[in-house]
């Protein structure tokens, strides 16, 4: 019996329940999928006390409204996101970073995401799912993961397992930045591109297009003139690769990417700056610059102790 | 053997094993990918191989690409694991509505219809490799006169079950997917179970495929 739960009174446009993904699936196909922004998951689930693995409700632009019925529990959102908790009648501003406590029907209503993709909802607790491959993270194009695989629907319920009684009365300062340029290292087919071409690259603006998703993000731009050859044989993928396929246009592979691709490598995205990436909505304007392998590993290790660092103010 | 190991971004190493693409240069890869996985190296999160690469991602925090570079460089590969050959025999159905670019191929290749098909169902093909979408098969290789490129403009949404061709290979969307190669034709047989999370795939690497032709009432009437 599940006495806890949350009615969906309206589901979002693209609400998942993602973790820290999957992996060692690679080789048959299947990605590594789990928060696109990490950071903003861990943060989520320290400020209410679960462990830094547990499932979050990921939500794109405009995300769930909710209905809590149940015993009293603690949620808590990240990202830049707008929302109203309603109790009765009375409906307060929700704060990001700051965990609130619901009570049996009150009203959660996440409105949008401000200039920014991803936000992330975690409960004091677990949720009811299916786990496949020791994750839940969800593939909507390949039906993996909890909630058969698909995002969450209206008038779907979800089901909270169990309640942790660490009311954390958590609070953090934090202010998300928008990223303007994105530091990559050179790709394994930089080579393919004309002088022009690479020079274009490194140096003009390129806009993010429409065509984004968990998948990829495709990016508009003076064209990209490739002198070897399209197409490449296929081999492996990894987030952050950007192929250049004969249009010109880069892509970039996020979370959801297909496995393996046959367009050449220009770059490749340092681990330091994916989730800043990925928060990038359609018509953000972004610019490439070269670092080395040496500088991507620093970059990424003051990364990793800032996030570190936030998790310990909480 | 690997001729070159270079860093893919900076959390994945990129192993080349030359510009070759033939099944032993496959079967090297595949028995470096085996050997890998069998190590169990701390901080790897996935291995890919490939025709004639392996890619090898890992967790930055845990390990980097020197560190790795050097376990790679010096790993011994597995003896006397030799790769099981599975044999598998794929129905396909054929009619209209399952070979969207029959008409297509026909041109390209100054082929007529049967001629096509009879090749097709001739060979045995060899599997690559697995991915791009979960399960999917890269089939080699495919006989000569059969050789197009994709479609100039990709599909957004192909069937589930379509056999497609492009250049030396076939291969089998395992769900419906955007995806530009030629399909010559529809399978009933799953391909992916996610349900089966130890096997999910039906065809892995190093496997043998023959392709049958079945006629629409069987295809309609297939039960596994």
């Amino acid at each position: 019996m599940n006495k806890n739960y949350f009615e969906i009174i309206r589901a979002g446009i693209n609400s998942t329940f993602q973790d820290l993904g999957r992996n060692n699936l690679y080789h048959i196909g299947i990605p590594f999928s789990g928060a696109m922004d990490n950071r903003n998951y861990l943060l989520a689930n320290k400020l209410t006390g679960n462990n830094h693995n547990d499932p979050v409700i990921e939500f794109a632009y405009q995300g769930p409204h909710l209905k809590y019925h149940g015993d009293k529990i603690n949620i808590a959102i990240t990202g830049d996101v707008s929302f109203k908790i309603k109790k009765s009648d009375n409906p307060i501003d929700g704060e990001c970073y700051q965990s609130f406590i619901l009570e049996n029907g009150d009203e959660l209503d996440i409105i949008s995401t401000n200039k920014s993709v991803y936000g992330y909802l975690a409960i004091s607790g677990t949720f009811d799912l299916k786990f496949q491959w020791s994750s839940c993270s969800t593939n909507t194009k390949a039906k993996i993961g909890s909630n058969n695989g698909e995002k969450l629907s209206d008038n779907q319920k979800i089901n909270v397992k169990e309640i942790n009684n660490n009311f954390v009365n958590g609070k953090l300062n934090y202010v998300n930045t928008k990223i303007e340029n994105i530091r990559v290292i050179k790709g394994t087919n930089f080579n393919y591109f004309s002088e022009e071409g690479k020079k274009i690259f490194f140096k003009n603006e390129f806009k993010v297009s429409k065509l984004s998703d968990r998948m990829g993000m495709r990016l508009e731009g003076k064209k990209i003139e490739n002198i070897v050859d399209t197409n490449i044989r296929s081999e492996g993928l990894i987030k952050g690769v950007i192929q250049v396929p004969a249009d010109g246009n880069p892509i970039i592979m996020l979370s959801d990417h297909g496995t393996i691709g046959g367009y050449p490598k220009i770059g490749v995205v340092v681990s330091a700056d994916y989730d800043k990436l990925v928060q990038l909505t359609p018509g953000s304007k972004v610019k490439f610059q070269e670092v080395d392998l040496n500088s991507a590993e620093t970059l990424f290790k003051l990364y990793d102790l800032e996030t570190q660092n936030l998790i310990s103010q909480i | 053997m690997i001729k070159n190991i270079s860093n893919l971004g900076d959390a994945a190493l990129y192993c080349d094993f030359g510009k070759e693409v033939n099944k032993d240069i496959n079967t090297q890869v595949i028995k470096y990918f085996k050997t890998i996985q069998k190590k169990n190296i701390a901080g790897v999160n996935n291995i890919t191989p490939s025709y004639n690469k392996l890619i090898i991602s890992f967790d930055l925090k845990k390990i980097n690409f020197n560190k790795l570079k050097k376990v790679i460089d010096n790993i011994e590969i597995i003896k006397g694991d030799s790769i099981q050959n599975k044999k598998f025999e794929i129905p396909v159905c054929c009619e209209k509505e399952f070979s969207l670019d029959i008409k297509r191929l026909e041109e390209k290749l100054k082929m007529k219809e049967e001629k096509i098909y009879e090749i097709f169902f001739e060979k045995e093909f060899f599997c690559y490799m697995t991915g791009f979408i979960a399960g999917m098969p890269f089939l080699g290789d495919l006989d000569e006169n059969l050789r197009a490129k994709r479609l100039d403009t990709p599909r957004v949404k192909v069937p589930k079950g379509s056999i497609g061709l492009t250049e030396q290979f076939a291969n089998i969307y395992t769900f419906e997917s955007p995806g530009g190669w030629n399909i010559i034709g529809n399978t009933p047989l799953n391909i992916f179970d996610s349900t089966k999370e130890k096997e999910p795939n039906l065809i892995n690497p190093g496997d043998l495929v023959t392709f049958k032709r079945i006629t629409k009432e069987k295809y309609q009437n297939y039960h596994e």
